[in-house]
């Protein structure tokens, strides 16, 4: 028998084969990854010595059954709860909160250390109702980040937290954290929400 | 005018190929209920999907009607109370490496329609388990906008 040259497999439709695992793969892919609102719930274990608050600095926020906003007595509209809460937060009436631009009210909150925002919502509340009040509460603390960052460093928070979490930012992450950590504690986030 | 030739195109179909397979998450979960999540714009991102144990709530969507119209919990592939949650998240810490589970975090999926005290119920339960770090997944939009 006469030796033959072994035939060569026609890889003419490898393209095809391959588009066709390619078009799956396309269809099936989600890079997008999700986002929302983080949240810390607080641990089970309660403290027993009552820690006192002076009414002044609590900022109370009620949401009831029929998603109807109630802010520190009064009935108030969405859009407006975000300028409330700045106007509290950053209101500084014991003075003794330099950067604060608040019209330093000796009714409202002492500091920003000291103001805390409390949420109570109803069983019936919707949860896009309750998403929204949320948002519209950490839009308030980032917003006076945003400004007190600008005024210590000259770059907004939300920037400098991109900055932090980016792997190739080329600049100083460990003074960066230390900038962060400085603006988290001037505006520190006391969100309590009611059981 | 000679043909181009065709002989790399494989090559440069398949480095695309594994590209996306590398790149795919399958969906991990059939959801039996409406997930229409609500919008908000302060949102931090949820990436390092292998650390978000996922709760899904919502009511029953169309082809599961006969469980009620009331919002449900999903885990996993079924319906769930809120009694199933606490071993729901003791079978995810266990199927994790040890020095992660500190770092897992809760996506709540909820739908925009849902009332307050499915999710204060599901929030009771995670801190009895002591699961404290939740994100409350939202899509990307005015809290004011679109319904």
């Amino acid at each position: 028998m006469a030796k033959r040259a072994a035939p060569e497999v026609n890889a003419g439709s490898m393209a095809d084969i391959a588009f066709l695992l390619l078009i799956f793969f396309l269809v099936t892919t989600t890079i997008e990854t999700d986002s929302g609102i983080n949240r810390k719930l607080p641990p089970m274990e309660e403290s027993d010595e009552d820690v006192i608050i002076k009414q002044k600095n609590i900022f109370t926020v009620l949401l009831n059954g029929k998603d109807q906003l109630l802010v520190e007595d009064e009935i108030m509209e969405l859009k407006d709860l975000r300028k409330a809460a700045v106007e509290f937060l950053d209101n500084g009436g014991d003075r003794s909160c330099d950067y604060c631009k608040g019209k330093k009210d000796p009714a409202s909150s002492d500091n920003p250390d000291k103001a805390i925002i409390s949420l109570k919502n109803e069983r019936e509340t919707s949860y896009k109702m309750y998403i929204a009040v949320q948002n519209e509460l950490v839009a308030a603390y980032n917003e006076l980040r945003d400004d007190r960052a600008q005024a210590l460093y000259g770059n907004s928070f939300s920037d400098m937290e991109a900055n932090y979490k980016d792997v190739n930012w080329p600049g100083n992450k460990e003074k960066l954290k230390e900038k962060i950590d400085q603006i988290k504690l001037d505006y520190p986030q006391k969100l309590s929400e009611v059981q | 005018m000679p043909a181009v030739n065709t002989a790399s195109l494989p090559d440069i179909v398949f480095m695309l190929l594994f590209f996306f397979m590398v790149a795919t998450v399958m969906r991990q979960n059939t959801l039996k209920i409406d997930n229409n999540l609500p919008f908000a714009d302060q949102v931090e991102k949820l990436d390092k999907k292998d650390l978000v144990m996922y709760i899904y709530a919502g009511k029953p969507s169309a082809n599961y009607k006969s469980f009620g119209t009331e919002a449900r919990i999903q885990l996993n592939d079924d319906f769930a109370g809120v009694r199933d949650i606490a071993a729901f998240i003791a079978a995810e810490r266990a199927s994790k490496r040890e020095e992660l589970i500190p770092f897992l975090t809760t996506a709540l999926k909820v739908d925009s329609e849902a009332n307050m005290g499915l999710i204060g119920d599901i929030k009771q339960e995670l801190r009895k388990v002591n699961a404290l770090k939740i994100n409350y997944t939202t899509k990307k939009g005015s809290v004011f906008g679109r319904d």
